[in-house]
């Protein structure tokens, strides 16, 4: 797989595992786990081999690599309860796994450290369709839910790219989003519950079957919380009815600036599209050449646009929708006849990593999030970028949240290129920061984005994160180095980045 | 947000902490029956007032959290656009502060969600003195942990809030209102049958026999609904007041609440599964939220309510009346172990509003 590289993480070994050790020592820690866990799992539920470890070494993210002392791939809840206990008894740190389909490395395991694999986790334990819920185990497929509940004529709304493979709980580690999200919401939207175990191995649940539960809302704080908080092993998500119908509109423009003054004007006429998705040139070519969807070749961005709901509903909203992007300057519109055509426009929307893969020997995929006004100066920044750092970059929009996946083409066999795809890379999100966004929308900060968390948020600022963790894992057992970069790192991270003669954390003690 | 407004509450909080005297944060105190008895100096945080910035087509308003919630409403509407989960309102003088602090939405909520679902960031003046913000103004975030819908329903357990950014939503184009003759049984069956369709279903009451439902959306959404549903169509000024009576508690059901509450009894709040059978409960009814949000006066015991609510799946919340200290229903213990690192986390001399939402905290 093509996949993003930053070399930090092979030039800062240290990144998720302070401390270096001796192979010795290693073997002694391994046996160590080894010995603690071996009673509390049937034998092939415990891996601890190299061969056997290795496939767990990544996620989606396949440039971090780390090879853990041991794998446990527990069967019951109770077996999660005695790993976790076992774990925080002699000091390992903890890091859970759903599919490993994540595209930060929130999964990448520590180096002194066990994998938990919750794959065996597969089961859809209740599907209520009077009440519109299912509660499923964690390692249940997104899009697993929503076959299950086709029959009732209910679906589980948030569907990322990823959806065929990626697990709930994965997805509620990571708020994962979709392209239907601006209409029908986030993770944190969709799920009422979520049952799991605290660091010590205390059976815990977050959030309840009714619509609120009492005391503070740590539904809202563990969604998101890539598997640092606790460990997810069930949850219980909301089913929405299937819409009627859905049909899309796909809009050609001859420049990104009216493309992007498009997505605003739509909004603004008090529509709220079921999906509003943008590709530039570059992309649109990569896509085509992949799917043979019939792009528009001489467009400069395509929106994706729509709409869904009752018939009536739907006719009447792409009318609306159609008058405003023509109103916007859009050069060619083109209206979705049948569900099968309605697939065919989304189809390259769909494939765009695999078809960035097609035509690059590597990628870097940022997921920045912008506000939608800010949409064309981001592009034109992006396109003086490609010069400036002499690389070429696709860009891919979920237009209606704006939020960004541009992806930067390298080859990783190159030292020179692998430098400036970082460079790149970073300062895309630097600038999305600067235009009021935020370095991460949907994909999470795991190892990947730590130094850009230095530029979004201030020390104290993530001193109090820290503190968040220390509350609900006070010894650091679960996920231990991921989302929240240390002073020192940030500190480090500034030294790097000199910008116009000046230092940027002014505010930091240094050397 | 450097401003003399925020320097003086920041410089009351560092002077709090080094004396170590609670604070009780306050804005119109529209919500001063809710929750636990607070001893502590009032901070007023209205002189943290105005909108910072609202672009409509962004989605997205940032407002100061001693901003009244009517100017923001106000504001919202000029353009279109509105709060769709409905904050209640209870009586004048609300703030925007207040409604994130209690957390409380009306009678969209099930179909919208709360307004923790509307919290895009905050900024925050924690028990150290310091200004830290969480999320943004975009509608997805994924950097660091989302403290900032955390705060949402926090009764100011963690800190002042000084600023608050909030996705909003263009005002529904058509809404309709109809009114069925059901039991409470049949009200619950029929209203979780609709909500498994694709309905435009936007809020529901249920009392003393009779089911009113809301309908909001598309104009060609409703206008088929209506035909679908059946049952008497309710003139849309008088909807209108009912739905307002719902959100700002103001309709008969809570003015005779009210009425009860003052000869000693208690307004229940139960949030249970929508679809748990009717509770057979002593007292007065209001079922709203498809079912999940049912409403009880009584003079029963608090360990009844409580124990009712737990078997279905829920939990009570002493609204109005009950007694001090009592008001949220107690949390398991490992749950309970969280909350207290979190207060410590955010305010670890136990500053603010102690006791507001448990008496331990």
């Amino acid at each position: 797989m093509n996949a993003p590289t930053p070399a930090e993480a092979l030039a800062q070994p240290a990144l998720a595992a302070p401390a270096v050790v001796s192979a010795a020592e290693r073997a002694a820690r391994q046996q160590q786990i080894v010995a603690a866990l071996r009673p509390l799992l049937p034998a092939h539920a415990l891996l601890h081999s190299r061969e056997d470890t290795v496939p767990y070494e990544c996620d989606g993210l396949t440039a971090y690599r780390a090879l853990p002392l041991a794998v446990a791939l527990p069967e019951t809840e109770a077996q999660v309860a005695a790993v976790l206990k076992a774990c925080h008894a002699i000091g390992v740190p903890v890091v859970a796994r759903g599919a490993g389909t994540g595209l930060s490395g929130g999964a990448m395991p520590h180096t002194e450290g066990l994998v938990l694999s919750l794959a065996k986790f597969n089961k859809i334990l209740k599907l209520d369709p009077l009440a519109r819920t299912a509660v499923v185990q964690c390692g249940v497929r997104n899009l697993a839910i929503s076959e299950a509940a086709a029959p009732f004529g209910l679906y589980y709304a948030p569907d990322p790219s990823s959806q065929i493979a990626c697990t709930i709980g994965g997805n509620v580690a990571e708020n994962s989003g979709g392209v239907h999200c601006l209409k029908y919401g986030l993770t944190v939207h969709n799920v009422l519950k979520v049952r799991g175990f605290t660091a010590e191995g205390e059976a815990v649940e977050f959030g309840s079957d009714a619509l609120d539960c009492a005391g503070l809302d740590l539904l809202a704080v563990v969604i998101g919380s890539e598997g640092m908080l606790a460990v997810t092993t069930e949850v219980t998500v909301k089913l929405t009815p299937k819409p009627q119908l859905a049909r899309c509109i796909m809009a050609s423009f001859g420049d990104v600036r009216d493309a992007g003054n498009a997505v605003a004007a739509v909004i603004a006429a008090g529509i709220i599209p079921a999906g509003l998705e943008m590709m530039d040139k570059p992309m649109t070519a990569a896509v085509e050449d992949f799917v043979r969807a019939g792009y528009d070749l001489d467009a400069a961005a395509i929106l994706l646009c729509e709409s869904d709901g009752t018939p009536e509903e739907v006719e009447e909203e792409i009318g609306r929708m159609l008058a405003v992007l023509e109103g916007c300057g859009a050069t060619r519109l083109q209206v979705s006849e049948s569900e099968a055509q309605r697939l065919t426009f989304w189809s390259g929307r769909k494939n765009a990593f695999p078809a960035s893969g097609r035509i690059s020997p590597d990628y870097m995929c940022m997921d920045s999030t912008i506000p939608r006004k800010r949409l064309a100066d981001i592009l034109i920044a992006i396109a003086e970028m490609e010069k400036k750092y002499d690389l070429r970059c696709c860009n891919v929009f979920h237009a209606g949240d704006g939020n960004l996946h541009p992806l930067i083409l390298f080859d990783a066999n190159d030292p020179d290129q692998l430098h400036r795809c970082e460079q790149f890379g970073a300062d895309i999100l630097e600038t999305s920061v600067a235009l009021g966004g935020t370095v991460t929308g949907e994909h999470g900060v795991g190892v990947e984005k730590l130094s850009s968390m230095c530029v979004q948020f201030s020390p104290e600022e993530r001193t109090q994160m820290i503190a968040v963790k220390t509350a609900f894992d006070p010894v650091g057992t679960l996920n231990p180095g991921k989302v929240i970069p240390t002073l020192h790192r940030c500190a480090e991270y500034g030294r790097m980045h000199v910008k116009k003669g000046l230092l940027p954390f002014p505010e930091l003690e240094r050397f | 947000m450097a401003d003399a407004a925020l320097d003086a509450i920041v410089d009351r909080v560092r002077a709090a902490r080094a004396d170590k005297t609670p604070l009780a944060i306050t804005g119109g105190g529209t919500k001063a029956f809710y929750g636990g008895p607070v001893t502590g100096a009032p901070l007023d945080v209205r002189p943290l007032a105005g909108i910072s910035s609202y672009e409509p087509s962004e989605l997205v308003v940032t407002v100061r959290a001693g901003t009244p919630l009517a100017e923001l409403e106000a504001a919202l509407a000029e353009k279109g656009q509105c709060l769709p989960f409905e904050p209640p309102r209870f009586a004048a003088g609300g703030t925007v502060g207040g409604m994130v602090a209690a957390g409380l939405s009306g009678p969209a909520r099930p179909a919208v969600g709360g307004v923790r679902d509307y919290v895009l960031g905050a900024t925050l003046l924690n028990g150290k003195a310091e200004v830290v913000s969480f999320g943004g103004q975009v509608m997805k975030n994924v950097a660091g942990y989302d403290v900032s819908r955390l705060l949402a329903g926090s009764m100011g357990l963690l800190g002042v809030l000084c600023e608050v950014s909030l996705k909003v939503l263009p005002q529904p184009v058509a809404a309709a209102t109809l009114r069925f003759e059901l039991d409470e049984a049949a009200a619950l069956r029929q209203l979780n049958t609709w909500g498994g369709q694709p309905l435009p279903l936007s809020a529901s009451a249920w009392w003393d026999g009779m089911l009113v439902l809301r309908l909001a959306g598309a104009a060609a959404a409703v206008q088929s609904a209506k035909r679908a549903l059946g049952g008497e169509v309710i003139d849309a000024a008088l909807a209108a007041g009912f739905w307002q009576g719902m959100r700002d508690q103001t309709d008969e059901f809570f003015v005779g609440a009210a009425k009860a509450v003052q000869g000693g009894a208690t307004l229940w709040r139960l949030a249970v599964p929508q679809t748990a059978p009717p509770l057979g409960l002593p007292g007065e009814q209001l079922l709203e939220w498809g079912g999940a949000q049912r409403w009880v006066v009584t003079s029963a015991p608090a360990p009844a309510l409580r124990d009712v609510a737990a078997r279905a799946g829920g939990h009570a919340t002493a609204f109005r009346g009950g007694a001090p200290g009592d008001a949220f229903a107690p949390v398991a213990p490992a749950l309970m172990t969280i909350h207290r690192g979190l207060k410590h986390a955010f305010d670890p001399d136990r500053i603010f509003n102690p006791g507001r939402l448990y008496p331990e905290l």
